[in-house]
């Protein structure tokens, strides 16, 4: 099997992140951790926050978590200096809340780590999706990475404030 | 009009550059239908009953005359030679072909001109008051506040796919005419005590299956904040709306679930971290977008022309068409015309390449080489030298651009309806039709005077049927075309819901239960009572106990 791949860095790389999910019904503090960096959705983090942090502290293994679109930041708002990476879930790229999810990261809760997307993104949305702050994109099954890579400049301005120029176009286009 | 600098033009040619590619793609089959469909929305093109439909942005409704030839040789060789002029200031072509339109944007581009977020869940074009900068109860200009926004919300990146649709609407006059009650967002440019510019802002408001009036969200909304307030009020929408239901996604559903209060609550929390922000608007920047719409080079002439006096007159047509479609201006000399699209035979708002060229000529010599498009669907010249009327207006009738009739019943708003639009229950256009054929004749279409009859194909109310004085809604039933009659329904300042009189009717029926109204209008009138006036003075039943006659009853003939 082809290792997984994740653009980071405008390129791609391999990852050793996996995500751990929550069946339907499947108590939190029951969910078996499999080896290595994992993602666990907010209710597994909380559930199991003392375990997750002795196997950082005890084997190194680094802590992410990921968010569905519904999720509420201010319950893990005090824990973000836990993350190495946080990945925001795109059940369908037409639900566009994970781009709120990515500027309130970045610029409410100063979040600096990795911020990646995942699920059902592709090229169309590489951009905007590293205007609001995501720096890391899993893309979406059946999908082109390579063809996503190219995303990148599909425009060369943007007239709003963004992760990538902190100031509004009209800050700086007034001398 | 604002000028694009090098900035707007590179983003508006990546744009090109970028729909070209997912065309492309789609046609290679690399993108699938659903892939494709959000991406083509957001840059105007539905699949529609002929092909597809491109709907091409008037930015608040202003246009120059070479954007106007532009869209006039767009339709002539794109398409079958006319466009349709939409209630949202923009102009719909609807028989196009996809693999052509990546080169439509790229020409279109060169005048300024696009297709950006003209639908699909994303911020929409902003709609203002097409008598912006000329009319004389103005508190301030809305259309640098207007283009401010437009930036904003143009590839906006963290709004591109927001729960459902998002429609503002600013005006800066003390009456409104830009429906900003019946807006996402409508901001009512106000001042402060001070003297200060700032906004009142409306939010929830909509027509659609839940018509809607806007609520008060905040009083007073200082200007320097006009971003980072929109900003929030969408970071909380696009966080908290509805996803799991499209008729229940828009705003207002949102606004009403929360209660104003709440709403304004959630919104002004989150404007709290924003407020100090970056995307605090400067006055630098205002004063540079401002500049762009400064006034045009008004000459010093007398209040009134004597020939223009004379005309008036001596000429009744002329007089007529004056006191129709002729608005008083804030410069002394100087008028707007309005230039009618509605006359019997043709769809209302369709203007052919020919009338928006014949359009362009007589902005280019006799109004400062602009032109409006106002969402009653006609198109304006906002500075027209008094002395000059006459032969606009001889041009104008060249043009088949002079019905003397707006305000009045054959001005009316509609959809294209099912002969176009994929999503009508019913045409709206035999409709019209039937309609202005009926009340055709001048003096009694004067007669009955200032009148607000729209005309909506589906419950998405394009053609804003809740708010005419007569709304028609046209409903599928057991896959008949039926059409429901709302009564008392208003824009401006007072704005109001039409309401729902009793069952629908067959469309052959419509014209006759429409003359029956209105014959109860002209029974009960007093002098310089509008039919509106009347309404609200004797209710509602004298109305609909005509509408649905008794079986003995003969109706009255047509044109009495």
């Amino acid at each position: 099997m082809a290792k997984k791949q994740i653009i980071k860095e405008r390129r791609l790389q391999d990852d050793a992140w996996k995500v751990v999910t929550l069946v339907d019904g499947a108590a939190p503090f029951d969910v078996c951790l499999p080896v290595g960096p994992l993602l666990v959705p907010v209710a597994v983090w909380k559930a199991k926050k003392a375990c997750l942090i002795h196997r950082e502290y005890e084997h190194g293994t680094p802590l992410g978590i990921w968010l569905a679109p519904e999720d509420d930041l201010a319950e893990i708002a005090a824990d973000l200096d836990d993350f190495t990476v946080i990945a925001v879930h795109f059940p369908k790229f037409t639900d566009g809340r994970g781009y709120s999810t990515a500027r309130l990261l970045r610029e409410r809760y100063g979040y600096d780590g990795e911020l990646r997307a995942f699920g059902d993104i592709g090229r169309d949305q590489i951009f905007f999706l590293n205007r609001v702050g995501f720096d890391a994109f899993v893309i979406g099954e059946g999908k082109s990475a390579e063809d996503a890579l190219a995303a990148f400049d599909d425009f060369p301005e943007s007239y709003q404030g963004n992760a990538v120029q902190p100031l509004p176009l009209f800050r700086r286009r007034v001398a | 009009m604002y000028k694009y600098d090098d900035y707007d033009h590179a983003i508006v040619q990546a744009r090109v550059a970028q729909f070209r590619g997912q065309t492309e793609r789609y046609l290679a089959g690399v993108l699938s239908d659903d892939e494709f469909r959000p991406l083509r929305l957001q840059n105007g093109l539905y699949i529609q009953r002929h092909g597809p439909m491109l709907r091409l942005a008037v930015p608040y409704g202003l246009l120059s005359a070479a954007q106007l030839r532009r869209f006039a040789d767009i339709a002539r060789r794109y398409d079958r030679g006319y466009g349709h002029f939409t209630t949202r200031h923009n102009l719909q072509l609807n028989w196009v072909k996809l693999p052509e339109v990546p080169a439509i944007l790229a020409e279109l581009a060169q005048d300024e001109l696009h297709a950006i977020q003209t639908s699909g869940n994303c911020i929409r074009n902003v709609t203002t008051d097409h008598f912006a900068g000329v009319a004389a109860d103005e508190i301030a200009d809305p259309r640098p506040w207007a283009e401010i926004l437009r930036q904003w919300s143009t590839f906006n990146p963290e709004f591109a796919y927001l729960p459902r649709k998002f429609k503002v609407a600013i005006s800066g006059a003390a009456e409104d005419r830009a429906a900003i009650q019946v807006h996402d967002l409508g901001l009512q440019v106000a001042r402060s005590d001070a003297g200060e510019i700032g906004f009142k802002v409306y939010a929830g408001g909509g027509l659609g299956r839940t018509p809607l009036l806007g609520q008060v969200v905040r009083e007073f909304l200082p200007w320097q904040h006009l971003l980072s307030y929109t900003e929030a009020l969408l970071r909380v929408f696009n966080r908290h709306g509805r996803r799991d239901n499209a008729f229940k996604a828009r705003i207002k559903i949102l606004v009403k679930a929360l209660g104003r209060e709440e709403f304004a609550r959630q919104v002004e929390e989150e404007w709290a971290h924003l407020q100090s922000g970056p995307s605090t608007l400067t006055q630098a920047e205002v004063d540079r977008v401002s500049r762009q719409f400064a006034a045009p080079a008004y000459e010093t002439l007398a209040a009134d022309d004597l020939c223009h006096l004379a005309h008036l007159r001596e000429d009744k047509a002329f007089a007529r068409w004056v006191e129709r479609n002729v608005q008083t201006h804030r410069v002394a000399g100087y008028a707007a015309v309005t230039l009618s699209l509605k006359k019997p035979g043709a769809a209302p708002g369709d203007a052919s390449s020919e009338q928006m060229e014949a359009a362009a000529d007589l902005a280019e010599r006799y109004s400062f080489g602009e032109i409006r498009v106002s969402h009653e669907q006609n198109l304006i010249l906002a500075d027209v030298p008094q002395r000059e009327l006459y032969t606009v207006w001889h041009r104008a009738k060249a043009a088949c651009l002079a019905a003397p009739t707006v305000g009045l019943i054959q001005d009316l708003i509609t959809c294209p309806g099912g002969d176009f639009c994929g999503l009508a229950n019913a045409r709206s256009l035999p409709i019209a039709a039937a309609i202005q054929e009926r009340f055709e004749d001048l003096d009694y279409q004067h007669d009955i005077g200032e009148f607000e009859l729209n005309i909506s194909g589906c419950m998405n109310s394009c053609g804003h049927h809740h708010l005419g004085a007569i709304g028609i809604l046209g409903v599928d039933k057991n896959g008949e075309e039926w059409y429901q009659v709302t009564l008392g329904g208003r824009q401006g300042n007072d704005a109001r819901i039409g309401e729902v009189i009793g069952r629908s009717f067959a469309a052959a029926e419509v014209p006759d239960a429409i003359e029956r109204l209105i014959g109860v209008y002209l029974a009960h009138r007093h002098a310089d009572e509008r039919f509106i006036d009347t309404f609200d003075r004797i209710g509602e039943e004298p109305f609909r106990n005509a509408a649905y006659p008794q079986p003995h009853q003969s109706r009255r003939v047509a044109n009495g």
